[in-house]
């Protein structure tokens, strides 16, 4: 983004987000929803739209849906409908797909954000079921494209936010958060390589100051946190050349590529905006009595925002260290475990986690969940370090055991005799041999040069390849060279 | 309310029927005549009366999650126009 | 044996005065040697011996059911695994069901024997038969004149004795017109009481299936292996399904009836009027309290039926699309192509003049003007039933404004064809359970008598409708050369 007139342009974005829910069967059938099958394996009667089939509702995709709800403080719909959309294309086996237009089930809520420090809200307008669309393969079959139906019938919650975004920063910000969101309810496997979780974006720039909204654009089906900001800022500086030179935004679909780094228009949905949606006359209304609301908001999880305040408060962590042990379930699962089987202080803790573990794990690409050193092994190793068994430094060459076996911290400080000398003869025998073999140093620490302590420590470490308490050699060193 | 050919041919795009356009003016006629019939609707007074999508005042029954479903490829492809690898083959799909 | 009922057959079957194998071979002939009537689009003839081959078998041991063994046919729209399912559509000419209706698993567990796919108008859009791909179906009365529809093949083929009892599909009249102009007895029980799951959609929230019988005894067997919850229906029922034949016979004294004077109006033809009224003064004579009563909606009936059903349709047919079964037009050279002429090619005229009239009515800004619209009138005439309903315990009046017409009469006329469901329709859209039952002849053709109920009373209908049948001959009667 290098435009001098950018800041005569206030940019205004909402998102729709696809989610696939992680039931085990289809929204509307029994067939099963697993990634990654054998083309059209996975798709049944009902999926496939056969003549004379019917949708009967899966339990757990209302359920979800009203999860959901429920953590973006919505109002549920007591009494929900499902649509049908209208349109042909070869993934939508029906001619129409099922969806909710009138009536959602999510009403109006709301997700808070961070920017640079900032918290904002944004307005959640609604989220609704719907079934997902088979894919088109364009691979040559001989000039034609295949279909593979397994998708088909996938339960989505389409979560459609307000245009309250004023930045693709934001739009990230929101997109993320709204993806931790879905795991931390386990609603949502989250994978966006698999298209678990997808998103729309409406873009349109106006004049800084104008109330009314300028011409949007919809950016369809992105699927990576780093392709929406560069869609976005794409888009927006489209937009923003295009009125510069007097022109006009064109309403329209487009589809950014990520290889060339740009959106182009996608023509095949152009004309079909004729919807003609109406109620689905196989499927009822849809009830959601209070109990089932109660029950459901009584096992709701504790949710990141409210997770991330009680970590700065109970563990007196900063909030970049809370923030990153909150974005993900399972890691402030992890963190948790540790402090509570290690008794060590929370902030070593939080420090090891986002330090040594994250970083690991990050250079591996792997997620926590599949984290080589579990948190019982993890704590282990920061057991160690609470006890003065070993040292930081010593720790992490534990560690880096740790993650190449299955051996636990214990076994292997004893395997390689790494745990800290606590003899205190056998430090003061160290700390006398090198105080007598470096006369010269002891005169200048002794006529004021400080800085040689730090030379006398490096030796007692050195000699005792690191496994003297660093404590315990400052107080001998500093009393012996008195 | 009466159709023009224009009219049919238009709709019919949207419901992807193919209609010869000689055809198209019978159909606006047709059609035109079934408006009329259900213009009659406008003769009686509905307003504050809540629109009827089921007959039975009933709700959405829920099926629990379970897969029901097996693999039957072949058994429904074996029915199928044009099908390759497992994929059901359509003219080029341009996005 | 071909003339008897199915309660006869079954106590012939048990008696062992004929066996399933010879009775399913007696009506295979009869299939055979009457084809000019153009019933069948499918005759299953291995299948109905292996089946019966197999009911004969229970019935030997002992564990027969009221059906076993006894040889029925079915409406072309409901899925038969193996089988053609055509919906009397070019579209589906070459589709052989990849699974069972539940209607038809129900009738396969009860034993009975499917003698074939009987003929129907397309996708059930017609009053006449004359839209079915297979060409028309004749009515037995009077070659000439057409069955009535949509389901004209089943009326036909009970009427004239190729099978015991038969399945049809109402939307808007398809069990009770054709029955009434072959005079025979159907039943459109209520919404939600038959599971449609396998029933080819017309428009979902009108669509029943039913029994259609030489008697009302016979529709009480046939139903009670219809009815019932299917899991697999979101709009079945789960109201308990009561012995259909239990109440047959409870006495009428004290029954009241309801005339709608909106029924009986100079529309309605003066002699069909007078069977009515004689038909009427038969249950007076049971004891049968008659009142005048008025239903001041059911003129908007029509008007809102072709919105709503046309609509519904417009979405349950665009699966039509030559991707994953059906026909395919050759060498499509794109996509679009492959829809439309897919569809153009294989749908016929009345088909796609519903599908236009649906898509034109959902179409941006037009929908609250048409189907909303059409909802509300569909609330007020349902009130209208149930006002009624609180006031008696039936409804009378009649089926058709006419008797049979001839083949080609109405065809080209789209709303001259509409305006034969005049008195059905209404029933649809209100949900309730409707019969029609042969109630006389004009000019040596059947009429039919309505008799709606409350919802969920098909017992209570086919009761009143029995009682009928034990003081009048009218159902007995065969059409000349089909006794």
């Amino acid at each position: 983004m290098s435009y001098a007139d950018e800041q005569d342009w206030e940019v205004v974005i909402g998102l729709e987000i696809h989610t696939q829910l992680a039931t085990q069967s289809k929204i509307f059938s029994g067939a099963a929803t697993a990634y990654g099958a054998e083309p059209n394996t996975q798709a049944c009667t009902v999926d496939l739209g056969f003549p004379g089939v019917l949708p009967v509702l899966n339990q757990e995709a209302v359920r979800m849906a009203v999860k959901f709800g429920c953590a973006i403080d919505a109002e549920i719909a007591p009494y929900s409908i499902f649509a049908r959309k209208n349109y042909f294309y070869p993934d939508l086996p029906k001619g129409y797909q099922i969806s909710q237009m009138d009536l959602p089930i999510v009403g109006k809520g709301h997700l808070d954000i961070e920017v640079d420090g900032e918290s904002k809200r944004v307005g959640i307008t609604r989220a609704h079921l719907e079934e997902d669309a088979g894919k088109s393969l364009h691979e040559d079959f001989h000039g034609l494209t295949g279909i593979d139906l397994n998708r088909a019938g996938t339960p989505l919650l389409e979560i459609v936010s307000e245009p309250d975004m004023r930045s693709a920063k934001e739009a990230v910000a929101y997109m993320r958060k709204l993806h931790e969101l879905v795991r931390y309810l386990e609603i949502s496997d989250g994978n966006m390589q698999e298209g678990s979780f997808r998103c729309d974006a409406n873009v349109s720039v106006r004049p800084r100051g104008q109330q009314q909204f300028g011409t949007r654009t919809e950016i369809k089906n992105i699927n990576s946190f780093r392709f929406i900001e560069k869609a976005i800022n794409y888009e927006v500086e489209r937009h923003i050349e295009i009125l510069e030179r007097g022109g006009k935004i064109t309403q329209e679909t487009r589809l950014y590529d990520s290889v060339k780094d740009e959106t182009r228009s996608m023509r095949s949905k152009e004309e079909a905006n004729d919807y003609r949606y109406f109620p689905d006359p196989d499927l009822l209304p849809v009830m959601i009595a209070p109990e089932l609301l109660a029950e459901i908001k009584s096992q709701l999880p504790e949710l990141p925002s409210s997770k991330k305040q009680r970590f700065k408060e109970q563990y007196q962590l900063d909030n970049e260290s809370a923030t990153i042990l909150t974005s993900a379930r399972e890691l402030a699962d992890f963190f948790e475990t540790v402090v509570k089987l290690s008794a060590c202080d929370a902030k070593i803790c939080s420090n090891w986690i986002t330090g040594e573990l994250l970083g690991a794990l990050n250079k591996a690409s792997l997620e926590i969940a599949a984290s080589p050193v579990s948190a019982e092994r993890f704590a282990g190793l920061l057991q160690r370090i609470a006890d003065n068994t070993i040292s930081g430094k010593i720790a992490k060459q534990v560690f880096e055991a740790m993650w190449q076996s299955e051996e636990s911290a214990d076994a292997i400080i004893a395997a390689q005799g790494l745990q800290q000398i606590t003899d205190m003869s056998a430090i003061e025998a160290i700390i006398d041999t090198i105080i007598a073999d470096n006369p010269g140093q002891v005169e200048q620490y002794r006529s004021g040069k400080d800085k040689v302590f730090a030379f006398f420590v490096g030796q007692v470490m050195k000699q005792s390849q690191g496994k003297a308490n660093p404590a315990e050699v400052n107080k001998m060193l500093k009393a012996k060279l008195q | 309310m009466s159709l023009t050919s224009d009219d049919v041919a238009k709709i019919a795009h949207l419901a992807r029927l193919g209609i010869n356009t000689q055809d198209t003016e019978a159909y606006a006629k047709s059609l035109s005549g079934i408006l009329d019939l259900i213009a009659q609707m406008n003769t009686i007074n509905t307003d504050h009366i809540t629109p009827m999508a089921h007959p039975l005042d009933q709700i959405q029954r829920l099926r629990p999650d379970q897969v029901t479903e097996s693999n039957q490829r072949e058994h429904f492809q074996a029915i199928a126009p044009q099908v390759a690898e497992g994929l059901y083959l359509v003219p080029k799909v341009i996005e | 044996m071909y003339q008897q009922t199915i309660a006869q057959l079954a106590l012939g079957l048990r008696q062992g005065t004929f066996t399933s194998v010879e009775l399913t071979q007696a009506y295979l002939t009869r299939i055979k040697q009457h084809s000019e009537l153009n019933s069948f689009i499918t005759v299953t003839e291995e299948q109905a011996l292996q089946a019966a081959k197999a009911a004969d078998l229970r019935l030997a041991q002992g564990n027969a059911e009221p059906l076993t063994g006894i040889p029925l046919a079915q409406k072309d729209i409901f899925c038969t695994l193996g089988v053609k399912t055509s919906c009397g559509s070019k579209i589906l000419d070459n589709f052989i069901a990849p699974y069972n209706a539940t209607v038809v698993e129900k009738f396969n567990a009860a034993g009975a024997v499917m003698l074939g796919k009987l003929n129907m108008d397309e996708f059930a859009m017609g009053s006449s038969n004359e839209t079915s791909f297979y060409g028309a179906v004749k009515n037995p009365w009077d070659l000439n004149c057409v069955p009535g529809g949509s389901s004209g093949g089943s009326a036909a083929a009970v009427a004239a004795h190729l099978v015991a009892g038969a399945t049809g599909t109402d939307t808007g009249g398809s069990i009770r017109q054709p029955a009434a102009l072959c005079g025979i007895t159907g039943l459109k029980p209520t919404y939600g009481r038959v599971s449609r799951y396998g029933m080819i959609a017309y428009a979902s929230s009108l669509d029943q299936g039913g029994p259609m019988t030489r008697t009302a005894e016979d529709a009480a067997i046939m139903l009670q292996v219809m009815a019932g919850f299917d899991p697999k229906d979101s709009t079945s029922s789960d109201q308990a399904v009561p012995d259909y034949s239990a109440s047959l016979n409870a006495p009428l004294q004290g029954l009241k009836i309801g005339l709608p004077k909106e029924f009986f109006t100079a529309d309605l033809d003066s002699e069909i009027a007078a069977t009515l009224a004689a038909a009427i003064d038969e249950y007076r004579k049971m004891g049968a309290e008659i009142k005048e009563i008025s239903m001041p909606n059911l003129n908007m009936a029509i008007p809102a039926y072709y919105i709503i059903a046309p609509a519904e349709a417009s979405a349950n047919l665009s699966r039509f699309d030559g991707v994953r079964f059906g026909y395919r037009c050759s060498n499509p050279v794109d996509l679009t192509d492959l829809y439309t002429r897919s569809r153009g090619e294989a749908f016929g005229n009345e088909v796609k003049r519903r599908i236009l009239i649906g898509t034109y009515a959902l179409s941006a800004g037009y929908y609250d003007a048409y189907y909303l619209k059409a909802q509300k009138i569909r609330r007020l005439i349902s009130e209208d039933f149930k006002n009624a309903l609180a006031e008696v315990d039936v409804i009378m009046g009649p089926v058709t404004p006419s008797t049979a017409f001839a083949i080609g009469e109405k065809s080209n006329d789209p709303i001259q064809m509409y305006l034969s469901d005049i008195y059905t329709i209404a029933i649809n859209l209100a949900g309730v359970p409707a019969m029609s039952i042969p109630a006389g002849l004009v000019n040596n053709k059947p009429v039919g008598l309505q008799i709606i109920g409350n919802y969920f009373a098909e017992a209570k209908l086919l009761n009143v409708a029995h009682q009928f049948q034990q003081v009048t001959p009218w159902h007995q009667h065969s059409p000349k050369g089909f006794e």
